[in-house]
């Protein structure tokens, strides 16, 4: 902790901001034209879901990215951040997710890792050092205890101390409380007030409303990768919590004036007594090591009908998309296509009886990336005719079907050559499209299918899925998009833990009920 | 690697990037192999013998003489049987690297049928039914890695690396206990004779293996890139996600791989048997798999370019072979080539992706 750094003031001159910050992954744009600055004295929470582009945000901050556009000034001046190290000597630690310490080393060695390899480790100048800095900070830290056997919190207070020892002016505190106890949480909370009262900037990332109404003093929202709107420190004072937590979800799930995707949406009544063409009841799954399972999920899908599901990623909507289309084993319920149980059949089978499942994850699962258009938009129909005949792969029809798929869904690309791992999200995602809605389709299962496009590919992707409800299809839709979800759907489901916790009509006021039933306030 | 494995079937679509890429690709295949061959005359140089003395030795004996030639080729008959089952491995994503183990299973399996069963049927019905039987006893030996990496995940590199070691131990316990010829004092099996072995090639000495070993290559090779079975294990080796969210059955296609695999390796043991040693001597393992695995990492899983890499691995060890007799090179110098060779390969390989890297930003 340097003495200097003491006696800057409180909501002084930023230490760091970001000026229109852009990044780009293949087929992802996780920060779109990002502006935030970084005060001294403050908590600056970074509010967002996962995939709003908080981690590469951090990523930039912290030296391990570096931006496509826009830059990043560190006391004023503009600085490439190049190394986590070089990050370090600038003032910027971060204590991330998952704990980054040595699990066989005592805590003073960690402490002590990155020195110079030069010198003799200095134990006891440390031990000076954090006696004086944890007890001014009500810190309780064991040099001695060996890494892996402190709880969570404690090694989570290690490496804040790290960051301190190694005269850090801003501290970014990535998802820090989501390994934590509530006890836990409120500890760090104290602790992170003190740090801001001794001038630090904390940069403190949450997906959790409360928790950031509760430990912040300025709030940036963050929502696909673009800034969706700021609460300034004297408005944050003067409301009072609930008011506060309004306000943001207000910003997450609001609605944008002049908003280009706005469209009308045109209602789909179901005839009463029409048979659903996908009838899911009580399917249960066992819970993962990181995903919460699946609780009795049952619901009914009609023909033409958008059914969304809402929620915050990671509530077990990925596993419900999973489990209908057949690749994971439920553990239990059934599912009836257009009547017939599904619930034994393979994914292929499951495919050919109509039950598509466009992926979120489209170049990790959805295609291989390495191979040409023409295969992935026959992979999940290899070796059937009239692409293969005796086991032989026919070239010429494989090669027409794709000229005639690249057309019809206006793929831009060189060739159906192209391996599709070159192609942009957007143009794979038809390339997706193409292969799921082929003939037969009955049931649509989307998985966040505009996340990383961009406007016009986002637009594009929703015309075509309410084309295909209006052909008389049944539409799953999952999205963590609420915006999207009420454009689209007739009806939103809301899932959290892993489990529908309410069926909302797509009315006026739809809105605010789903918003409150995602984060879990109250239905 | 996965990139590397399908950048490589990719090439083999007609359509490609065009002449310049073809040319590239070719300078990256025959590059590095000449510069490997100047970084290894220059160790040569220094060991105090003359590198062209010493490769053209090589050449004359590996290649230009018809004695020469013609053992060469018979040489590559079980090396092209393994490598035919390295690419159906690799190319699923599979790295089966207990081909010796299942190779000499195999071996000794053809060695212990094939004298037996020709005393009891037509002598192409032994030659058919030993090669079935190799082929069986190493697919059993591939079956727990398999099994264990289609159903626990276990990585295959470390079950077939231990299961190669115990697989030799078990061949020498089979020849000195079991299969032992009590004919001989040196422990070994019993003798086919060798009217009985695989007929030669026209007028020559070169086994007719080599023809079951082209076959065995080149069908995999076409199995791979034209069938719907070999997109389904590429599939699997490219990207298992995909693999599992299009429905393929992953377990079911990893166990094929491996028996697919084994079974060639095994084939290569009876091929060598039947065609050429005739049976097994205690503690004989000329590890040939080790051997092939550059190679075929080299042809970059394809199946002609293994062809031609099997040749020059062929060449330089009947060659070499004499040629350190002669010019008091130790032997294993052919090995110091094949590394250096993966060594120059690697690098040109890491100098090639900076620089498509750099001349797309």
């Amino acid at each position: 902790m340097s003495q200097a750094s003491r006696e800057i003031p409180a909501a002084g001159p930023p230490i760091v901001e970001l000026e229109g910050v852009t990044k780009r992954f293949p087929g992802v744009t996780a920060n779109d034209s990002v502006s935030l600055a970084i005060r001294p004295g403050e908590v600056h929470v970074l509010l967002g879901e996962n995939g709003a582009g908080k981690s590469t945000l951090i990523g930039m901050l912290s030296g391990l990215q570096q931006p496509d556009e826009g830059r990043i000034k560190v006391d004023g001046q503009p600085v490439v951040i190049r190394s986590p190290r070089h990050a370090l000597s600038l003032g910027i630690g971060t204590v991330f997710q998952h704990a980054m310490l040595v699990p066989t080393l005592t805590v003073a060695e960690n402490l002590l890792l990155g020195g110079p390899w030069w010198q003799r480790p200095r134990k006891d100048a440390l031990r000076a050092e954090v006696d004086a800095l944890a007890g001014s900070l009500g810190m309780k830290v064991d040099l001695d205890s060996i890494a892996a056997e402190l709880s969570l919190g404690e090694q989570q207070q290690v490496e804040i101390l790290r960051a301190l020892l190694r005269n850090s002016r801003i501290l970014i505190l990535d998802e820090s409380t989501s390994m934590l106890t509530p006890a836990g949480i409120e500890e760090l909370g104290g602790l992170m007030r003190r740090l801001v009262e001794r001038g630090l900037a904390i940069v403190f990332i949450t997906h959790k409303l409360r928790e950031a109404a509760r430990f912040g003093d300025r709030i940036t929202v963050l929502k696909l990768g673009r800034k969706v709107g700021e609460v300034a420190p004297d408005r944050f004072r003067s409301l009072d919590e609930d008011a506060l937590i309004a306000d943001v979800v207000e910003m997450m799930f609001g609605r944008r004036s002049g908003d280009p995707e706005e469209t009308a949406r045109q209602t789909h009544v179901v005839e009463a007594g029409a048979r659903p063409l996908l009838s899911v009841k009580n399917l249960r799954l066992k819970p993962g090591a990181t995903s919460p399972g699946l609780q009795s999920i049952s619901f009914d899908l009609h023909a033409g009908e958008l059914l969304g599901i809402a929620g915050i990623d990671g509530n077990g909507q990925k596993q419900l998309a999973e489990v209908l289309a057949g690749q994971i084993a439920s553990e239990g319920g059934s599912v009836l296509l257009d009547g017939a149980p599904v619930e034994r059949l393979s994914v292929g089978a499951r495919r050919d009886a109509g039950l598509r499942y466009l992926s979120d994850d489209r170049l990790g699962e959805g295609t291989v990336g390495s191979f040409p258009i023409t295969l992935n938009l026959l992979l999940k129909q290899i070796g059937q005719p009239p692409y293969w005949r005796g086991g032989f792969e026919r070239n010429s029809e494989i090669e027409r079907h794709a000229v005639e798929k690249i057309r019809d869904y206006d793929v831009r690309t060189p060739s159906e050559r192209t391996p599709i791992g070159r192609l942009s999200g957007g143009n794979i995602q038809k390339v997706l499209l193409a292969r799921e809605l082929a003939d037969g389709a009955k049931v649509v299962i989307f998985n966040k299918p505009t996340y990383g496009l961009d406007l016009a590919n986002t637009l594009a992707t929703r015309d075509r899925i309410r084309e295909i409800a209006a052909r008389g299809k049944g539409v799953l839709l999952i999205s963590t998009d609420l915006e999207e979800l009420l454009q689209l759907c007739d009806r939103i489901a809301v899932m959290a833990g892993g489990a529908l916790v309410g069926t909302v009509e797509n009315e006026p006021g739809a809105r605010a009920q789903v918003g409150r039933l995602m984060i879990g306030v109250a239905a | 690697m996965s990139a590397q494995v399908t950048s490589g079937a990719a090439s083999l679509s007609p359509a490609g990037g065009g002449g310049s890429a073809a040319l590239r690709r070719f300078g990256l295949a025959v590059g590095p192999v000449l510069a490997a061959l100047a970084l290894a005359g220059l160790l040569l140089a220094a060991l105090g013998v003359n590198p062209f003395e010493y490769y053209g030795y090589v050449l004359q004996r590996g290649l230009f003489s018809p004695s020469g030639i013609q053992q060469t080729l018979t040489r590559m008959a079980p090396l092209l049987c393994i490598a035919a089952g390295l690419i159906v491995a690799f190319r699923a994503g599979i790295w089966n690297l207990g081909v010796d183990g299942q190779f000499l299973l195999g071996a000794v399996t053809a060695a212990a049928a094939a004298p037996f069963l020709v005393t009891l049927m037509p002598v192409w019905l032994a030659w058919l039914v030993t090669f079935v039987l190799a082929m069986l006893v190493a697919m059993a030996w591939s079956l727990a890695p398999a099994l264990l990496k289609a159903y626990q995940g276990v990585n295959e590199i470390i079950t077939t690396l231990m299961m190669t070691f115990l697989g030799t131990s078990l061949a020498n316990v089979l020849v000195k206990l079991v299969f032992l010829d009590p004919g001989t004092t040196v422990p070994q099996t019993r003798t086919l004779p060798v009217e009985d072995r695989l007929p030669r090639l026209f007028d020559t000495t070169i086994s007719g293996g080599l023809v079951l070993g082209l076959i065995a290559i080149v069908a995999v090779h076409i199995m791979m890139t034209r069938t719907d079975f070999g997109l389904k294990l590429r599939v699997v080796g490219a990207n298992p996600n995909a693999a599992i969210h299009a429905g393929l059955p992953v377990p079911w296609l990893t166990v094929v791989v491996f028996a697919l695999s084994a079974g060639l390796a095994g084939l290569a043991g009876a091929v060598d048997i039947i065609g050429v040693q005739g049976n097994v001597r205690a503690d004989w393992n000329p590890a040939y798999g080790l051997t092939v695995i550059p190679m075929v990492f080299l042809a970059r899983f394809n199946g002609f370019a293994a062809i031609i890499y099997v040749l020059l691995l062929s060449v330089l060890s009947i060659g070499g072979e004499s040629a350190a007799r002669r010019l008091g090179v130790p032997n294993h110098f052919t090995l110091v080539l094949v590394a250096t060779v993966l060594i120059v390969l690697a690098i040109a390989e890491y100098i090639d992706h900076r620089y498509q890297q750099a001349r797309r930003a």
